[in-house]
Parts: structure tokens; sequence; C-alpha cells
């Protein structure tokens, strides 16, 4: 158990009858750590535990080098003295004041602590709705309030409990570029809690995967979704990482140079702009010779790194490319007819379609996803 | 209306007005702890707290004289201190009108703070208020149809209180003889007239107040 400035060190075990959870745990204190798990996994626990509202039974938690709780010496920091900033599933805004006077509930209180408030409201597009009260707003617009209200708080650790869950498919994809310009322009770390792989593979740099009250895996996502053999972590999704060095206007591709090759991505983001490139494993096959003629765009180079046999009529490989690690899932059948087997050389297909950008703003292109935290 | 009948009318709402101020006091610690208790404790204290609403007020005027009275724990104490009764006096009336009015505070407020829940409370917390500051800014006034059915319920209450009053106040101008025991003197002296005129006029408060209740209600609903 460190109390490192740049880390949020935290170990906690509470028996709620039914439920156990029992972690130990050192994240980064910056980007976003993406807290993945099926309902009844501890998530929302876990986040209740860091704000302060659920007392574990024996705990300690560190957030950049300040102890918050150490049952073993006494020491609970009360709620409103912990400076996290909470988004709860629903927006939880105050039904009886106006927004305004909602985002001002937690400045007054952050104890002379101050973020840019007209920041915060243009990056959450909600300068118009400051005058109107909560009951007046859609749901992707309470939510957004709520976001912007919990940032005002100037905490030190931003927690979101499926701040989307709420929303219909419509909004949620409405919400999730404001996700993106957070990220990109705001340094607080966040917590966030998501029983979506699509969400969490999208947005966080950090993944904890929690099952049963306990942690399975925990990393870098990229790290943490190549791990084949962990049965906890069957994402069926790979993430790589490029920068964007052309676009062709005429078949509306850009290319994306990575660290083994160039990737084709549909659609038009900013040139030398760093891309996220979320792969399903599915959407991945290999051959032993560079295929020709074929209407795949994206071939790599790979070498095989590791064979993991899922049930009885797939496999998963993980394949190195450079420094960055793809999946494909394939037969087993498959898998045996090549006689496939750890350090053979291969082509991965790719379809170019399958690859999805999480572009950042064009205002903020050049910086790269790590080095914005 | 004669000037007699204003006397018992003036000091009827002070006493109802003292009440629901001190009640407001009590009675809201307390709903807060039964709405959001898991102690054991809790369904006795719901059982007492409702008591006054089924035991005839003879039975609970009966105990509070017994309490109050020069013998009684509390009356005792009190003479030791200030060397005047509790009994027959306006402080009296107070404390037993307190108990009497009780539930009619207490209910009201609990199920306010019982449907208001913990999301917003929690809210507020995170964003730094203390438990205090979170209650006053946030559950108070979320809670507000709550109080005003609780204000109006104690007040109206008081207001129509007697039997309590004629055990343990008796019949004192100026004191303790209130509008009910007003209305019960002049029956029984057969002046009907006036009768008729107090119990109209405490008719119309009645009404009028529990009618204000119900459209602040609505307005506070929408």
């Amino acid at each position: 158990m460190t109390t490192r400035p740049d880390t949020l060190s935290l170990c906690y075990a509470l028996d709620h009858g039914q439920f156990r959870l029992e972690l130990d745990a050192e994240l980064p204190m910056c980007g976003i750590t993406g807290i993945f798990g099926e309902s009844g996994a501890g998530k929302t626990t876990l986040l209740r535990c860091v704000a302060g509202l659920e007392r574990p039974a024996t705990g300690r938690l560190a957030v950049a080098g300040e102890v918050w709780e150490d049952t073993a010496h006494g020491t609970c920091l009360p709620v409103h003295q912990r400076r996290v900033g909470y988004v709860f599933q629903e927006p939880r805004l105050f039904p009886h004041i106006n927004v305004r006077r909602n985002l001002d509930y937690g400045r007054r209180r952050a104890d002379g602590k101050s973020v840019d408030f007209d920041h915060v409201v243009g990056l959450l597009g909600i300068g118009g709705l400051l005058e109107r009260m909560p009951g007046a707003l859609s749901g992707g617009e309470a939510q957004r309030v709520a976001i912007a209200r919990a940032l005002l708080r100037a905490p030190k650790l931003l927690l979101m409990d499926e701040p989307l869950a709420s929303l219909d498919e419509r909004r949620k994809q409405a919400l999730l570029p404001y996700f993106d310009r957070l990220h990109a322009e705001l340094d607080i770390p966040v917590l966030y809690v998501s029983h979506s792989l699509d969400e969490v593979c999208r947005l966080c740099d950090t993944l904890v995967v929690l099952g049963g009250g306990a942690i399975r895996a925990c990393g870098p996502i990229a790290t943490v979704l190549a791990d084949i053999d962990n049965p906890a972590v069957d994402a069926g999704m790979s993430i790589l990482h490029g920068t964007v060095t052309a676009y062709d206007r005429h078949y509306d591709l850009s290319t994306v140079q990575l660290a083994a090759g160039q990737i084709r991505v549909a659609g038009s983001y900013g040139i030398d702009s760093r891309l996220r490139l979320l792969i399903r494993s599915a959407d991945v096959s290999v051959c032993r010779e560079q295929p020709s003629q074929t209407s795949i765009l994206n071939i790599l180079p790979v070498r095989i790194d590791a064979i993991a046999e899922g049930n009885a009529s797939t496999a998963q490989l993980r394949l190195a490319a450079g420094p960055d690690h793809l999946i494909a899932k394939i037969t087993r059948r498959s898998c045996t007819e090549l006689k496939l087997g750890v350090g053979d050389r291969m082509y991965a297909q790719i379809k170019s379609v399958a690859v999805r950008g999480a572009a950042f703003p064009a205002s903020v292109s050049g910086v790269a996803d790590e080095a914005v935290v | 209306m004669t000037a007699a009948a204003w006397g018992p009318l003036w000091l009827t709402l002070e006493l109802a007005a003292i009440t629901t101020l001190l009640l407001m006091l009590i009675a809201t610690p307390l709903a807060w702890w039964l709405a959001n208790t898991q102690s054991s404790a809790k369904s006795a204290a719901q059982a007492i707290v409702a008591l006054p609403i089924v035991l005839p007020p003879t039975v609970m005027g009966f105990y509070l004289l017994i309490l109050l009275g020069p013998a009684g724990g509390i009356g005792r104490w009190w003479v030791e201190i200030t060397g005047e009764a509790l009994t027959f006096s306006f402080l009296g009336l107070v404390i037993a009108s307190c108990v009497y009015s009780l539930p009619f505070a207490v209910q009201p407020l609990q199920a306010a703070f019982e449907s208001l829940g913990r999301r917003e409370i929690e809210a507020a917390r995170t964003l730094g208020a203390t438990r205090l500051d979170a209650f006053f800014s946030v559950a108070a006034p979320m809670s507000r149809h709550g109080f005003v059915n609780a204000i109006v319920l104690s007040f109206a209450h008081t207001l129509g209180e007697f039997g309590v009053v004629l055990m343990v106040g008796g019949n004192i101008p100026g004191e303790t003889r209130v509008i009910s025991i007003a209305i019960y003197d002049q029956v029984e002296s057969l002046d009907y007239a006036a009768a008729h005129a107090t119990s109209a006029l405490l008719l119309v408060i009645a009404f009028v107040m529990l009618l204000a209740m119900y459209v602040l209600n609505r307005r506070l609903a929408k």
C-alpha cells in the first residue's frame, strides 16, 4: 500500500451477507479507469466506498498521497471532506432549484478551489439551460448538468457510475462525444463504472475487471484486453493506437499509421490526430501467405504470440503487431488445419469497416491520449 | 360576538402557535430519525408517537395531569425550581398540547422524509455538504409539503383540543380557558347564541386552514 501522489491506492473488504467485496489495487491518478463487470460484481459498491457513502468493514484508501480511510487507525474522512465528483446513474439534480443554482451548490462548497465555470458549461453545452428547472430538462441534458455540477466541485477524483445507463441509445451516442472532450481537456482522474464493454473500450485508459466482488484483471486497457488466457476478460475486442496520416476523400477513408503498418478507417479525422482503433476479434482472420486478391484493405504482418482455446469450437490468437496486440477469434478447426503455433509469422486481415476510431476533437489533435492526462 | 369570546380565541391561537413552533423543533429530528433508522426501537417509537390518535383525550389528560401535577415527576421538579405548579397553567397546556398533537406533526414529516429517499442527500454530501447542511439545503426544501401538512395539522388539532385541556388546564380565563372550553361553558349556561357564534368561528378557521393546506400542496406538487 503506497501513498504516492500519482496513485489511487485502495484496499477494501466488506461483507453484506449475500454480497462480499474484497479487493486491493493501485490505480493511476490519471486518465479514465474503467471498472467493468456484470451487475452484482461490486462496481457501484466500490465507488460508494471511495466516496465514503458506504463504510467497508476493513479498508484503506489513499488518493494522491492523502489517506482518506484507514480502518486500522480509525481514520475515515466524512463524505463531504472527500473531494470527489460523483455522477450517479440518474442525474440526482435538486428539483427545487434551477440549473444554475444546482451548479453553484458544489462550487460554493469547494473550499476556495475553483474550476472555470464558463469552461465547464461550454464543455458540456449547457449554457442555454442555466435558468431552467431540472424538471424541464431531457434525460441527456440533466445528465450533462449533473456531470458539470460534479466537475465544478473541483474534485480530485471523478466517480462516474454508469452515467449513460439511464439513457436510450440515441441519447447515449449524443453524450459520448462530451466524454471524449472531458477526457481530452480536463486533468481529473476518473473512475468510470460500466457494464458496457463498448463504452469502456471507447473511453478508458486503464481497465479493472470485477467479478464476484474481487478483481479479475487490472492494467492498461490494451494489455488487459489482450490477456486471452484470462477467462474473466472475454472482451472479443482489441485496441490499437495510431496516428492519422492521410485522408482519401474519394473513398472516405483515413489512413492510420501503426507501429507495425497501416490501417484504413472509414471516415475523416484530423491529419496527425491520434486514434484509438477498436477491433472486434471476430473481424480478424489470419493467412500464412500475404493475401493479394482480397476485398480486405487492412493486412498487417504479425507473429502469433499466444493461442487460447476458448470453447469446443473457437480459439483465440494473440497476434503481436510490433508492440501492439491484436486478438483474432477463429474456429478451432482452422487453428488445427493451419497447424498454427506460437511464434509463427502470419498476415492478419482486418475488415476496414470493423475498425472504429475514437477521435479527439480537432482542437487537441496531435495530442496522444496517454499524454492528455 | 362579545369581548368575552375574543379572550379565549386569542388564547387558543397563542397556544396553537406556540405548540406548533415547539412541535416543529421536536418532530423534525424525530421524524428524520424514524424515516432513516434501521433500529429495532423504530416500531416502538412509532407506536408511542401514534398513541394520542387512538387514546381518548381523557386518558391522555389523566396521565398528563398525574405527571405534571405537583406530586408527579415533572410537576414536582417544576415546583421545586419555580415554586409554581404546571397544572392549570398556560405552560402546562403547552406541554400537554405538544404531547397530544405530536403524531400530527411527526407523521406527515416522516412520510415526506421517507418518500424523499437518500438520492439527493447523497448527491449533496458528495458535493461538499455536511449532514446538517444537506438537510437544510436539500431535504427540507424538498419536503416542503410535509412541513406544510405538519404545521397546519398540528395547529388545527391544537385549536380543536378539548378533553386534554379540561383535564390538565381547567377553565381559568386568560390562562387556560381556550375556545373549545368556552363553547362548552356557553352551552352549559344555555347561551346558544354565543355558542353558535364561537363554534361558527372555529369552524371557519379550521376550514380555511385545511383549504389553504390542500391548495398549497397542489401548488407545491406542480
